[in-house]
């Protein structure tokens, strides 16, 4: 989230679009109401009328799959309607920059953008830049009229989205269009926000970055970013998901976003060159610039003293990538389906029944040689070598069985997708032989480091050089009792040496050696200081030479009633309730609704140490402290994670394209993309391979176990997986749980009764909904919820059911199984997130 | 003691039925096998097992595909309570300090007239033929906590608290008349309505049987001349509403 939960009750329009957010976080609804008890309006966007659409003032059916469609016809509108906020749009994004002429988009080149080598499946991005003038700054056009400006570059792409070609695409009314378009973009004045929630609706997609970042677009246009009510904001899936991604869990990326080196990057200075942003922008704070500093303390955080100077802190010691090794979650098990991997570590996850064409998962996991399944029950991954049509004799695999303790068990931080970090407690003691997480990995370590002391082997260094400083040590370097709060100040960082401010005469001591650091603002690239991860520097910190865990904080003082609780747990960066929030204010500082300021400039504020008057902000903790941007000597820009500075309308850092443009899913209902001749996606990663006008599979050209039909006659309906309020992700805590299994017993398809009515199906009877990788029974809800969509003149049924089943609970197999046996092999171009959000089935009764 | 109650507001419900596992979780009911049937709604109904459910409605939209509202069902509390009127075993079933409408299985005789004397259908028997129903939590409340549906629900859907002060709190959001409030009495459970209480599937006027108040006028105190509480249950049971008929009881 840019923003955080309780703020979704400053908005004055709240657009669900690609979330259940009643269904699988009802907390936000919390916030949501409270929005609307002061007379907000809530829209909600989904293909099927869901428990959140229940309480929506506009609900506005769409096709799985067209979202693109759906939010480039709201650009248009705010242009054509001149409803964006000007001001915000000059000041604040590229709108103004002027692009390469040579660029041309997918109006003039039947769905591609210029630069596209079909072969590599790939875009040479070089047209894709801006103009740059003598000083090497972007050549700009603050009257937005220039042809090669990014705004009518803008105007020109969204032109083809007209209200009937959406319409056509989506299947939603046309007045419905309208209704929402004007509704949300009666957000584009100083004194109105809106703001968006998102989850997995929007992101398992083959367009799933271009889903949000076309979102991402709107709210620059409309001026709702780093306002209170505003922002883009992704509900994460589980309590941790935010926590787990800040902290690296992606293979692309180390703790704090820092990129995941390739071989090619041989050393430190390479890495740094490689990926510190540069900006010959005076204005630009360019945060990135930091990186040296982030990379090198990171190093002196996992290789501790090991790491010097001499050695490169360490660097050829972390892991690297092939160059364009690409290691996602479809990759990885596409891997292992192929025999490439000995072992596997599930680790609080249930890929048999979570992982998209979960049959394909299942097939991999027998050409394993081992497996250890780290979970608070067994499940369907740990015990796939006895699943359905598997036969024990045939499986090799050995599965080891690791029992984890559940969250009130162990004590430690989770952050919210508020980025906000809290500290838990533990409430009762491990069951059995459980165990937390980090015990156990804790014992692998020290095992897994004996058997390098002992016995060599490939590459020990990474391993052997690894800080453990997590509690005192036997004699043999065991650790006798783990201590969580060592971890969480590693992460926090600490001061190496004594820490000079030198440009200050005379240098001010800024950190004191074996000290906690204050923030990521004084870590240093030279080894001086340590920071397990820069973004939570802070979160653990000195107070009067004490150690303070500032996420176990739990003051309720809140600033002018707008939610941010800055006193509760800790968020980062440095504690900053609201990123972007200098894109709040005026070029003077000032708020643009003072009635929800989040900061603003004080030219009389008081220095509480000196009671002297020191200008600074007042609020929340502003993205710099820099003045605000008229001032002509000191002021920076908005966006200070950009090089440049600004909001990125046209956005020439994704694979597949500047602006986002509507493609169909790989599996969709029609033969031609309407908008295009492009069908799909450019440039994601086809694991079937493709030929000929309409994109349509070659029988042998991959495993079969990635086919997939499009517009096939064999597989008629457009299908989504969703969750349930009842169960929680595959279910494998709450089919266990009677209370959540009586609510929700069994697999369920839910249909429209028009299709229902054509197949001859009645309401509760059990169906069989099968796609090209397989399938599985579900009980039909024959139900309004869904309706038929009018899709380029013809009637498209869609069909939705739930993945939170599985096949060894409850025991007697009443439940069903996962709806993922059905998903596609195929991921989103930028992200490879599984497109488990719209593919295409049939619907038999069985 | 002010009498407490719970306000019911299926404008912010979001059918989450968090409340249906809180319930089960503090009162330590069992869950119990069910099916699919073709609606979210599950278990079908209440039981002696399941105290509070919500109720999924679908009823036409001229704007959207359906309208879909969730209401919550359990008892409600009533201060002129059917049940009580009825029950010819003394504490049985009683009245707590804050208005609670709870139950004393031990002094419980089985004899199910509660289920008659209900105008909502409400109270169970479990497998030891005992009576079983939502008791507004009395020992949280007693306690000074608030039932564990009010605690859990995340809108404020179901909240608990002071009946007046709470009347006057969500009349002041746009509500002329809340569902309850002066029949039987006044209920313990309150709804605030949009609509006429037929759309959520509820009563326009919820009233006691005329057979148990004849039962409670005339032939209750005719009980106590000697003849034994179960007997005359049985006995009387007859007289006013005929054999029990099986299926009778849910």
């Amino acid at each position: 989230m840019t923003n955080h939960w309780i703020d979704i009750k400053n908005a004055d329009v709240i657009l669900i679009m690609g979330s259940n957010a009643a269904e699988n976080h009802p907390i936000s609804m919390k916030w949501v109401m409270k929005a609307r008890e002061k007379g907000a309006k809530l829209i909600v966007a989904d293909p099927r009328f869901t428990r959140t659409a229940a309480k929506a003032d506009i609900y506005a059916p769409l096709r799985s799959g067209t979202d693109i469609a759906f939010l480039g016809g709201m650009i248009k509108y705010i242009l054509d309607n001149r409803l964006y906020f000007r001001e915000y749009v000059v000041n604040y994004t590229n709108a103004a920059y002027l692009v390469n002429p040579e660029f041309k988009g997918p109006g003039e080149l039947k769905g591609l953008f210029s630069g596209y080598d079909k072969k590599a499946r790939k875009y040479d991005k070089k047209t894709w830049s801006f103009q740059i003038d003598e000083k090497g700054l972007p050549k700009k056009d603050p009257s937005l009229k220039d042809p090669n400006c990014v705004f009518q570059l803008m105007r020109k792409h969204y032109s083809r989205y007209t209200l009937d070609k959406v319409s056509s695409i989506t299947g939603t009314p046309r007045e419905k269009l309208i209704e929402v378009y004007n509704a949300y973009a009666s957000t584009g004045k100083p004194n109105r926000v809106g703001t968006e929630l998102y989850a997995m609706g929007w992101t398992q997609h083959t367009v799933g970055t271009q889903n949000i970042r076309a979102m991402s677009m709107i709210q620059l246009l409309l001026g709702n970013m780093g306002l209170a009510g505003g922002g883009v904001n992704a509900l994460r899936g589980e309590s941790n998901v935010q926590g787990s991604t800040d902290h690296g869990i992606l293979f692309h990326i180390l703790p704090g976003y820092l990129p995941v080196p390739s071989a090619t990057v041989v050393d430190l200075k390479t890495y740094n060159e490689k990926f510190t942003p540069k900006t010959k922008d005076p204005k630009s704070v360019n945060w990135w610039g930091n990186r040296p500093k982030y990379i090198t303390s990171y190093l002196k955080a996992i290789y501790g003293s090991n790491a010097t100077k001499e050695n490169d802190f360490g660097y050829a010691w972390l892991p690297k990538l092939d160059e364009g090794q690409n290691g996602s979650w479809l990759v990885l098990f596409d891997q292992m389906f192929k025999g490439k991997f000995e072992g596997f570590f599930a680790w609080g996850q249930n890929p048999a029944c979570s992982g998209a064409n979960a049959g394909k998962v299942r097939k991999a996991l027998a050409k394993l040689k081992w497996m250890v399944n780290v979970n608070l029950f067994d499940n369907e991954t740990g015990s796939f070598w006895k699943g359905p049509d598997v036969n024990p004799k045939d499986i090799q695999t050995e599965v080891f069985q690791l029992p984890a303790a559940s969250s009130v068990e162990k004590e430690g931080s989770i952050t919210n997708s508020g980025r906000l970090a809290q500290w838990r407690y533990k409430a009762i003691e491990p069951i059995g032989q459980s165990k937390p997480d980090s015990e156990i990995m804790n014992e692998l370590y020290f095992r897994v480091k004996k058997l390098y002391q002992k016995q060599g082997g490939k590459f020990p260094a990474p391993v052997l050089n690894l800080t453990w400083n997590y509690g005192a040590k036997r004699p043999d370097g065991k650790i006798i009792k783990f201590d969580i709060h060592k971890v969480a100040k590693e992460i926090n960082g600490y001061y190496l040496d004594d820490l000079f401010d030198k440009k200050a005469v005379p240098p001010k001591q800024i950190g004191k050696k074996g000290h906690l650091a204050t923030n990521f603002v004084t870590l240093q690239a030279d080894g001086t200081t340590s920071c397990g991860n820069w973004l939570y520097s802070g979160s653990y910190t000195m107070k009067d030479s004490k150690a303070v865990n500032m996420m176990a904080r739990r003051g309720k003082k809140d600033i002018r009633g707008l939610g941010m609780y800055p006193e509760w747990g800790w968020c980062w960066p440095v504690n900053r309730r609201i990123i972007y929030n200098r894109a709040s204010v005026d070029l003077n500082g000032k708020p643009w609704d003072p009635k929800r300021a989040v900061i603003r400039w004080n030219p009389n504020k008081l220095d509480p140490k000196t009671k002297k008057t020191a200008p600074g902000w007042d609020g929340d903790v502003p993205d710099g402290p820099a003045p605000p941007m008229a001032d002509a000597k000191a002021g920076k820009y908005p966006f200070i994670m950009r090089a440049d500075g600004m909001g990125s309308l046209f956005g020439p850092g994704l694979a597949d394209g500047p602006f986002p443009e509507h493609y169909e899913a790989l599996e969709c209902p029609v033969q031609e993309n309407p908008m295009s001749k492009q069908r799909i996606n450019p440039t994601i990663k086809l694991f079937y391979g493709v030929t000929g006008a309409h994109d349509m599979p070659v029988q042998g050209s991959g495993s079969e176990a990635d086919i997939f039909f499009s517009c096939d006659i064999r597989y008629p309906y457009v299908a989504t997986t969703y969750r349930v309020s009842e169960h929680w992700q595959t279910g494998v805590l709450t089919r266990h749980e009677s209370w959540q299994l009586e609510m929700m017993p069994q697999q369920f398809v839910e249909i429209s009764k028009e299709l229902a009515a054509e197949k001859g199906i009645k309401n509760g009877d059990k169906v069989t909904v099968s796609s090209g990788r397989g399938k599985v029974w579900a009980i039909a809800f024959v139900t309004e919820r869904f309706k038929p969509f009018k899709v380029a003149g013809s009637t498209v049924h869609q069909v939705g059911l739930p993945w939170c089943f599985g096949w060894q609970y409850p025991e007697d197999g009443s439940s069903g199984d996962s709806a993922n046996l059905l998903t596609p092999t195929v991921g989103d171009a930028n992200t490879m997130i599984p497109e488990t959000k719209a593919f295409m089935v049939n619907v038999e009764k069985a | 003691m002010a009498r407490k109650s719970l306000i019911i507001s299926p404008e912010l419900c979001i059918g989450c039925r968090g409340c249906q596992t809180a319930c089960k979780e503090w009162n330590q009911l069992s869950g119990v096998k069910t099916k699919n049937t073709g609606t979210v709604e599950n278990p079908p109904d209440l039981t002696p097992n399941l105290y509070n459910k919500i109720r999924y409605v679908e009823i036409p939209s001229d704007a959207n595909p359906v309208r879909w509202l969730f209401v919550s069902q359990r008892c409600m509390h009533c201060d002129d309570a059917g049940c009580m009127k009825i029950c010819p075993a003394p504490g049985a079933l009683f009245k707590t300090k804050e208005g609670a409408v709870a139950f004393n299985k031990d002094k419980c005789i089985g004899c199910k007239l509660c289920v008659a004397g209900c105008p909502f259908d409400v109270p169970r028997y479990d497998e030891k033929d005992k009576v079983s129903k939502c008791h507004m939590c009395s020992d949280r409340i007693s306690e000074g906590l608030a039932p564990a549906c009010a605690k859990v629900c995340p809108t404020g859907a179901i909240s608990y608290g002071d009946r007046d002060s709470m009347m006057g709190k969500t009349k002041g959001t746009g509500y002329q008349k809340l569902y309850g409030e002066a029949d039987l009495g006044g209920l313990g459970v309150l709804y605030a309505f949009k609509d006429a209480p037929k759309v959520y599937g509820m009563e326009e006027h919820p009233a006691i049987p005329e057979a148990v108040v004849f039962w409670h006028k005339v032939l209750k105190p005719l009980a106590y001349w000697g003849i034994g509480g179960a007997v005359a249950a049985s006995l009387l049971h007859y007289i006013a509403f005929g054999p029990k008929k099986d299926g009778e009881v849910k």
